[in-house]
């Protein structure tokens, strides 16, 4: 029951060949039963998710039930859950019972969706390991000594351990894709601005975007369908229309043009995901599609800029931790500046702290036009590369990560190596634009992805790519050995 | 840019952060290594480039001047770590 796909239950719970109740069950009791060796979820809430199961049930029976009443999903621990513990990972909100839901989380109830609980990520989503969390890493289910990706490193792995059948998460620099891609499922960060930003603990409001990570790019249309579309909650929302991601999945690829940029392709690259994403594009070939070399000339600035612009609006964001109002607060403050100074020095992590300081010295008296209005500036560069590309091309692909799932403290150390691991996604997120990975083989016994990145709201077109590519092969359907 | 400890202490005041004096000198050495990445900026050329704040230049909607939200004090008030009378608690700030 576990190895199946969004999709399929969703079909057995129609058909009544299972209940949302046994279902929910099956799924937490794999996580009571898997999840200590993998660290996957922060707050199972079991008793939660058997209500909504029971709800879903007698919704079907009176005839209400949409696509996805009774399937059993997980929340990043970023997504505010009401009467949840809302942890974003971090001591600074480990006694945080969030006060309201979501739009995603409330979307997704509202279409019936049972929440198995919270997974665990990346304090504060900074982070490409899932190694700065406050409850300890997440293991890669494939390999156990190694990283599962970060920041949604939880979602990614409990999707692979098939612990639940999907999860959401957050991508702000590569956050749904990389994890996706070290864990080998199916991961879809859409345009920013399709899906509300409204409820989830803010990190760089100008990048942040929420999306399905899944077994495949059919489960990632479903849940889209459930996630996306216009909220007035949140300021940067795209007031467009949602079309059905269901819709197009199977439209042929003849004439497809797959931009190829050679700064994707260069010396930094592990050569075993080099060939995996070769033998993908080498298949899309033979699918109908035709292969155009373009570039992407200022790829190389997007880790610089992003380290800008990204600390800077982090800075800004998560100055309202200063244990007054909820969170963590230090004890017996001397004065105020105390109470500040101690109750954030000792909630946040190192990580964190770091990215607090570069931001804010980034945004401090002086520093302003050459930090962040430089940075803001290249950002316009990069969007640039995309839109002259896009004239040529419909999509684009490469590799998601220069490498598979490295060793857990490898490297730890040093951030600035961690930081180069985000080098194909974030340029896509400094963009604003849908990128997905997919899995597509293994090197060296771990998962690697395929990124496709599209012009602006074309989500369909990438799910409808991915899809056609998952009927071609069985990637996707690779369950890690000891999770069968 | 190479920051030094002092810089380091002045942005964690800043940033209403405490670091330890035990932490200052690596987190010195951390900083400065974040910056020398950043640096990699200063070659690009942005003569007469537009800053981009928003992926598609969406501009700040409006709204009606009305009162949407609703009153949820005491319930924000039970997750605070030390209120009094509807009030949010912080040590004395005015002698």
């Amino acid at each position: 029951m576990h190895t199946k796909t969004l999709k399929a239950l969703s079909n057995a719970l129609a058909a009544g060949e299972v209940s949302s109740q046994e279902l929910t069950r099956h799924f937490l009791d794999r996580i009571k039963q898997l999840d200590p060796g993998v660290n996957s979820f922060i707050t199972v809430t079991e008793e939660q998710a058997l209500a909504q199961a029971k709800a879903a049930d007698e919704q079907r029976v009176a005839g209400n039930a949409t696509a996805l009443t009774g399937v059993p999903i997980a929340h990043k621990d970023i997504f505010c859950t009401r009467g949840v513990k809302t942890s974003c990972a971090s001591k600074m909100l480990d006694n945080f019972i969030a006060p309201y839901n979501a739009t995603v989380v409330e979307k997704m109830n509202d279409a019936g969706i049972v929440t198995l609980g919270k997974t665990n990520m990346d304090e504060f989503a900074m982070g490409s390991s899932n190694e700065t969390s406050f409850y300890g890493p997440v293991k890669n289910p494939w390999n156990t000594d190694c990283v599962p990706g970060g920041s949604s490193g939880g979602s990614a792995a409990a999707v692979a351990a098939r612990l639940a059948p999907a999860a959401t998460g957050t991508d702000t620099g590569g956050s749904i894709r990389q994890p996706a891609s070290l864990c080998g499922i199916t991961g879809l960060k859409p345009t920013y601005g399709r899906v509300s930003r409204w409820g989830m603990i803010a990190f760089a409001s100008s990048l942040d975007q929420a999306g399905p990570m899944t077994q495949t790019a059919e489960d990632a249309a479903l849940l889209m369908n459930a996630m996306a579309g216009f909220d007035p909650k949140d300021s940067t929302s795209t007031d467009i229309e949602v079309p059905d991601y269901t819709a197009d999945l199977n439209k042929p690829l003849d004439g497809l043009r797959i931009g190829l940029p050679k700064e994707f392709f260069e010396d930094g690259l592990d050569a075993g995901v080099g060939q995996v994403v070769q033998e993908a594009i080498a298949l899309y070939e033979k699918l109908g599609a035709t292969l155009v070399d373009i570039e992407l000339p200022n790829t190389h600035l997007s880790i610089p800029a992003y380290y800008v612009v990204a600390p800077a609006e982090a800075s800004s964001n998560l100055s309202r931790f200063d244990g007054v109002r909820f969170g963590y607060r230090c004890k017996d403050p001397l004065d105020l500046e105390d109470l500040y100074k101690r109750s954030r020095g000792e909630g946040f992590g190192e990580e964190v702290k770091r990215r607090i300081m570069i931001g804010t010295y980034a945004l401090s008296a002086g520093y302003y036009d050459a930090y962040y209005l430089k940075a803001q500036k290249v950002r316009r560069l990069i969007k640039n590369d995309f839109d002259e590309a896009f004239k040529n091309v419909d999509v684009i692909m490469g590799p998601t990560s220069p490498n598979a799932g490295f060793k857990l403290g490898e490297k730890a150390s040093d951030p600035v190596s961690m930081y180069l691991s985000d080098i194909y996604t974030i340029s896509v997120n400094m963009a604003g634009l849908p990128g997905i990975s997919i899995p597509a083989g293994l090197s060296n016994s771990l998962p690697v992805g395929l990124q496709i990145i599209g012009n602006y709201f074309d989500e369909a077109r990438l799910l409808n790519v991915a899809h056609r590519y998952q009927q071609e092969t069985d990637w996707h359907a690779q369950v890690p050995a000891a999770f069968v | 840019m190479a920051l030094d400890k002092e810089d380091v202490t002045k942005i964690a005041h800043l940033a209403r952060l405490q670091v330890a004096d035990s932490e200052i000198e690596a987190t010195t050495e951390r900083l400065s290594s974040i910056l020398g990445l950043i640096e990699q900026l200063e070659a690009a050329p942005t003569d007469g480039v537009e800053p981009m704040a928003h992926p598609t230049d969406a501009v700040q909607r409006l709204r009606e001047d009305v009162v949407t939200e609703t009153n949820h004090r005491d319930e924000y008030q039970q997750i605070a770590p030390a209120t009094e009378g509807g009030l949010y608690l912080v040590p004395k700030v005015i002698e």
